[in-house]
């Protein structure tokens, strides 16, 4: 029987005792857990990771709308600028934003994204560790160890808190994305394992209390741009954390406030669209509208 | 407590948008599906609450449909389902309503054709399912495991027959949870296995007498 490793201290201790990576230690337990090789569970990762990239591909070229109308045509709006104009913060930067973007209007008019932990949270993390790794030349057996990395913080937090919107906000959702994203950058960076962790605790308090609250219950205003902005959240979590910048207050901490910030917030702002930006007065026109459209 | 996968974390591949409202929707029809046995001449989805506010925008019955017509949660199909040729085989309606006392994102799949049957379920986060009702009998069913429903009558020596039958084929019995309505009435039982049965030992379970109406509910694969 393998330990289970339900907390980021577990996951650090178990990494030092076993002088193992997170990334073998989870592959080695989903391996057990499913009763199958570790070559086949990194053959499923790479199935994830596949995906990921082809939603990143196809979304770059679509401008097709969603069922509602309201959005899908935010990528193409961003390319067209950084053709006229280099971004800011240069190459990696644009990619970034436009991967994500290219993702999250896949999933919103109905093509074939990774749930990554969830559907409305999808582009946080393929936009990170797909830009990363063409610009950086990662191999693919690299970006699959990100890959279970990601994974693996998603589900220590899961042991605390379900990824749901309407359990406890979006901060579980695409704060949760920004913290796997941040985790799987280190991993990728060649962070140690410690730094992996605080990049998960700094991402993760630098979103506590984000509410669910879209535009007419669908997974568009404001999820959209709130993949972008997380996306770039993350790699921000990491260049602290890779600098040795470490969270004062302990990841696992970090995970209890988050669960109890979800606890304490109203049920008005987890995903039942009846307070906040859901029920503001051009929502209610765009609820409105939409309605009569579908 | 139960260990997490990280395919729990980095999957399913699905089409959008939602875990829940779509995913969700696709795999309680494939559940349903699994249960009916085979595709319906006519079926009405009555959804319920979420589901039924900003359920088209979800393409939430897309993805009910969907499921009942056997098609999985990665198929690009299910963006215009209402046009594929399948659909257009079986009567379907969709009726959406209000209901506080079911679950925010709930569904009955009310089956008409060789036979009837109600199956309920609820989409309950993250692409999760969960089977609740079966003819109004309550069921847990998830979807995690190749399962065997049964609807009997409540009396003794059912259950260990029924374990007997499978344990001589070497499945091993993951979970099992019974409800019944009262002592010696009508009662169901939902067993997870550790592997599919075969159709032989089904057809065993099915010869017990008392037993009304035997499932096995394979797993469902994404």
């Amino acid at each position: 029987m393998k330990k289970n490793i339900s907390t980021f201290n577990e996951l650090l201790s178990t990494c030092g005792q076993q002088n193992k990576r997170t990334y073998e230690l989870f592959q080695e337990k989903e391996a057990f857990l499913l009763d199958i090789e570790i070559e086949k569970v990194r053959s499923k990762v790479k199935k994830s990771l596949d995906a990921m990239k082809e939603a990143i591909h196809i979304g770059l070229s679509s401008n097709e709308k969603s069922i509602s109308k309201q959005c899908g045509d935010d990528c193409e709006k961003l390319q067209k600028r950084y053709k006229a104009n280099e971004p800011l913060f240069g190459k990696l930067f644009k990619k970034i934003t436009a991967y994500a973007l290219a993702t999250i209007e896949e999933n919103l008019r109905m093509g074939k994204i990774v749930a990554c932990p969830t559907a409305g949270s999808c582009a946080i993390v393929p936009s990170v560790l797909v830009a990363i790794s063409e610009e950086l030349n990662i191999s693919e057996d690299e970006q699959i160890n990100a890959l279970i990395t990601a994974g693996a913080i998603g589900s220590i937090v899961q042991n605390k808190v379900a990824l749901a919107g309407a359990i406890a906000g979006c901060q579980a959702e695409c704060g949760v994305a920004a913290a796997m994203s941040a985790g799987a950058l280190v991993q990728i960076l060649g962070g140690s394992e410690k730094q992996m962790v605080h990049a998960v605790a700094l991402a993760l308090k630098n979103i506590l209390g984000l509410t669910c609250d879209p535009v007419a219950g669908l997974v568009e205003i404001p999820c959209v741009k709130r993949n972008v902005f997380l996306a770039i959240h993350s790699v921000t979590a990491a260049e602290l954390a890779l600098a040795d910048i470490e969270s004062k207050i302990p990841t696992d901490e970090v995970v209890d406030a988050l669960c109890q910030t979800g606890q304490l917030m109203s049920p008005m702002l987890k995903e039942s669209s009846q307070a906040g930006l859901a029920k503001t007065k051009t929502a209610l026109k765009i609820e409105q509208r939409v309605l009569n459209n579908i | 407590m139960k260990q997490s996968s990280l395919f729990d974390i980095i999957s399913p591949i699905m089409v959008g948008p939602s875990s829940s409202h779509t995913a969700g929707a696709v795999r309680l029809g494939l559940l349903s599906r699994n249960i009916y046995g085979l595709t319906p001449k006519k079926i009405t989805f009555k959804l319920y609450n979420s589901y039924a506010l900003t359920g088209r925008g979800h393409g939430t019955d897309k993805g009910l449909l969907a499921g009942v017509l056997g098609i999985p949660v990665d198929d690009t199909r299910i963006k215009n389902i209402f046009d594929l040729h399948e659909a257009n085989e079986v009567n379907y309606q969709f009726e959406f309503l209000e209901d506080f006392n079911r679950h925010p994102n709930s569904v009955d799949f009310i089956f008409e054709g060789t036979q009837k049957m109600t199956v309920s379920g609820d989409s309950v986060g993250a692409g999760n399912v969960r089977i609740t009702n079966i003819n109004n009998f309550p069921v847990d069913l998830t979807g995690e495991y190749n399962s065997l429903v049964l609807i009997y009558k409540d009396r003794l020596g059912i259950l260990s027959k029924v374990s007997g039958i499978i344990q001589t084929e070497g499945v091993n019995i993951a979970a099992m949870n019974c409800e019944r309505i009262a002592k010696g009435e009508d009662a169901s039982m939902c067993m997870s296995l550790d592997c599919a049965l075969n159709y032989s030992i089904i057809e065993k379970i099915k010869r017990i007498d008392d037993i009304y109406l035997v499932r096995h509910v394979g797993k469902l694969e994404s």
